[in-house]
């Protein structure tokens, strides 16, 4: 018999093209809402979140505003790294710009010194060649790490190591070259040609010995804070007890913004998916609702023949699962389709991710709510004395 | 699933009686009045027997047809099919009821607007469970005899309202039921289709088909041996 049923049911289904494809149809949209949307949101999400982690570093930035006739030279700097057990590494930064020249190519370049520690409180992750070390600062050494866009300027291709530029009128050996990403750094503070270099080599350039600005790493990562409070006791006491001399900056700061917005993120996205589910499960309800119901004579004739109770509910039980399996793989295929299409158009910047779980959700709750409200008419409809049933307009 | 075979098929009937109505009536509200379109209706209907229903508009003979074939239940009264009373029945009883021995013909045809003539008439059997070979064969003879073999494989919208009434005739008969009840069977038909109905019918009533036939036509209803008048709900046995 339910093979049978099954024919009929098939049978229904095909014999009215334009009622079984309106209800498809309003299956097709919901799927598709819930896919999309919350694949669109959930990539941007990931996305965003891992470019942060990726840029941003657990690091403490301290710039000096007014050395107070102690200033901080190199080696303090790196005695500091004793200091404290929270301390991780220390690196200064000294920058200037320079111009650097290979041929006729002529450009303006941020200049960077620093020292081997940089890359590692920073993040830095290189393509090819290495780091400055610690032997090219106490030596002095003419060498430089270009990043991607210096590298491209200077030679047109992102293999330059071993290479010599001049850099306001000095030799220079390219040691190394940062990886090429497009990031949020690149995205916030513009693609410009930079290089690193060590710092005794710059401050000599820039003529300024003294260290104004240097990063700390924390010795573990949850010791930032006491890193913090560390390097604040130890500056006070340097510059005598003026907070104005200096600042403190703590990156971890940053990264709490960050948890904050993805966390808004999240609750946005769960708010688009919800959202697009009731929308998404109203249209399967309408359509469901109005179209068995526009059928409820066909279930007294059907009843008055001799069907009973449960061939009518089965009947429309299958015609139920049937179209919305139909429709859910069309909507999944569409929303394949339109991730990809919009996969294509967006580039890089925007990740889209099909999960089983999305999908899982979209399939079962499509379903769930295409049976309950197509079997729910069906089943009030069968409740009713064959001739009531076939009274209906 | 036997035992609810049995409880029809086999059972002994205590009586001659196919269909008693003991008071039967039916009430509907009308804005705070109430109507009786059946007011303690008595029928007797034998097995075998062939009778017609004669009244006017809103004398509630269909009402009565309906109670009779199960496809409404009375509101008082007691009705007895084959014995038993109806109350008694399960649905899925009843189901079977209107499936096996019961065949229906509307007024109003109440074809699936869907589906070809030929899977109207078929459709029936297919609740039955009766096997694909066996239905088409059955579906077939039963077209034939109401001459609609020719267009067996159109849809009721492509069809005459006579020849609607023809499949709705051949999709009643073609289960081979006990009792064959009709709505105006002819009201439909050219005057040479209606004598080859009523002619069916005779045939069917010779083979021991108990039929009920409504009708307004008093030449239709002198094919019956008895006939029965209506009038506001209530029934008169008119003397044979």
């Amino acid at each position: 018999m339910i093979g049978q049923t099954f024919k009929m049911a098939w049978s229904a289904i095909a014999s009215n093209k334009m009622r079984s494809f309106l209800t498809m149809l309003g299956i097709i949209i919901g799927v598709i809402a819930i896919v999309v949307l919350v694949s669109l949101v959930g990539g941007a999400t990931s996305s965003i979140t891992g470019e942060i982690e990726d840029v941003s570093a657990n690091a403490l930035s301290v710039t000096i505003s007014d050395d107070k006739g102690h200033p901080l030279t190199l080696s303090d700097i790196q005695a500091l790294e004793r200091q404290d057990d929270s301390f991780g590494q220390v690196a200064p930064l000294g920058t200037t710009v320079g111009t650097i020249k290979k041929n006729v190519i002529n450009e303006t370049a941020q200049v960077n010194g620093t020292t081997a520690a940089y890359a590692d409180i920073h993040n830095l992750k290189l393509g090819s060649g290495r780091f400055l070390k610690t032997a090219d600062v106490e030596n002095g050494s003419s060498v430089a790490v270009l990043n991607a866009n210096a590298s491209h300027k200077l030679f047109g291709t992102l293999n330059s190591v071993g290479n010599r530029f001049s850099l306001d009128g000095q030799s220079f050996l390219v040691v190394g070259v940062l990886e090429d990403s497009e990031d949020i750094t690149t995205a916030v503070m513009g693609d410009n040609p930079a290089l690193y270099i060590p710092f005794t080599v710059e401050s000599r350039m820039a003529k300024q010995p003294y260290v104004t600005s240097f990063s700390v790493s924390p010795s573990t990562d949850d010791s930032i804070d006491e890193a913090e409070d560390a390097l604040n006791k130890y500056m006070l006491q340097r510059f005598r007890g003026d907070a104005d001399a200096f600042s403190v900056l703590n990156q971890s700061v940053f990264l709490d913004t960050i948890d904050t917005v993805t966390s808004t993120m999240t609750l946005l996205l769960g708010g688009i998916a919800a959202i697009s589910l009731i929308v998404g499960g109203i249209g399967i309800m309408n359509i469901m609702l109005v179209s068995v119901t526009e059928r409820t004579r066909e279930i007294g004739i059907r009843k008055a023949i001799g069907a009973s109770r449960s061939s009518i509910l089965v009947q429309f039980l299958i015609e139920a699962l049937v179209l919305c399996l139909i429709g859910c793989g069309i909507g999944l295929l569409g929303s394949w389709a339109l991730l990809e299409l919009i996969g294509v158009i967006a580039g890089d910047m925007l990740a889209v991710d099909m999960s089983a779980g999305v999908v899982g959700l979209a399939v079962g709750f499509s379903i769930a709510i295409g049976v309950v409200f197509g079997i729910n008419p069906a089943n009030k409809a069968s409740k009713l004395q064959p001739i009531q049933a076939l009274r209906y307009e | 699933m036997n035992k609810k075979h049995e409880k029809i098929e086999s059972d002994v009937p205590k009586t001659d009686d196919m269909i008693e109505l003991r008071d039967v009536s039916k009430i509907y509200s009308m804005g705070g009045e109430k109507i009786h379109a059946l007011d303690h209706a008595n029928l007797r209907i034998k097995r075998g027997e062939y009778v017609s229903i004669i009244g006017p508009s809103g004398s509630g003979k269909s009402t009565l047809m309906n109670i009779i074939g199960c496809l409404d239940i009375a509101d008082e009264g007691i009705y007895l099919l084959d014995g038993l009373e109806i109350k008694q029945y399960s649905e899925k009883e009843l189901a079977k009821i209107r499936n096996q021995k019961i065949g229906f013909i509307f007024q109003g045809f109440n074809l699936l607007p869907k589906l070809t003539a030929e899977a109207n008439v078929e459709l029936p059997m297919i609740y039955q469970g009766i096997p694909v070979a066996e239905r088409k064969e059955k579906v077939a003879v039963a077209l034939e005899r109401v001459n609609l073999t020719k267009r067996m494989q159109h849809k009721p919208t492509e069809l005459s309202g006579g020849q609607q009434q023809r499949v709705a005739i051949a999709r009643a008969l073609a289960t081979s039921p006990a009792l064959i009840l009709a709505d105006e069977p002819t009201g439909n038909l050219d005057s040479k289709t209606s004598a080859e109905i009523m002619k069916l019918f005779d045939e069917l009533h010779k083979n021991g088909n108990t039929i009920v036939l409504i009708t307004h036509d008093d030449s239709v209803a002198a094919h019956a041996k008895r006939l029965v008048r209506i009038l506001d709900g209530c029934v008169q046995e008119v003397p044979a």
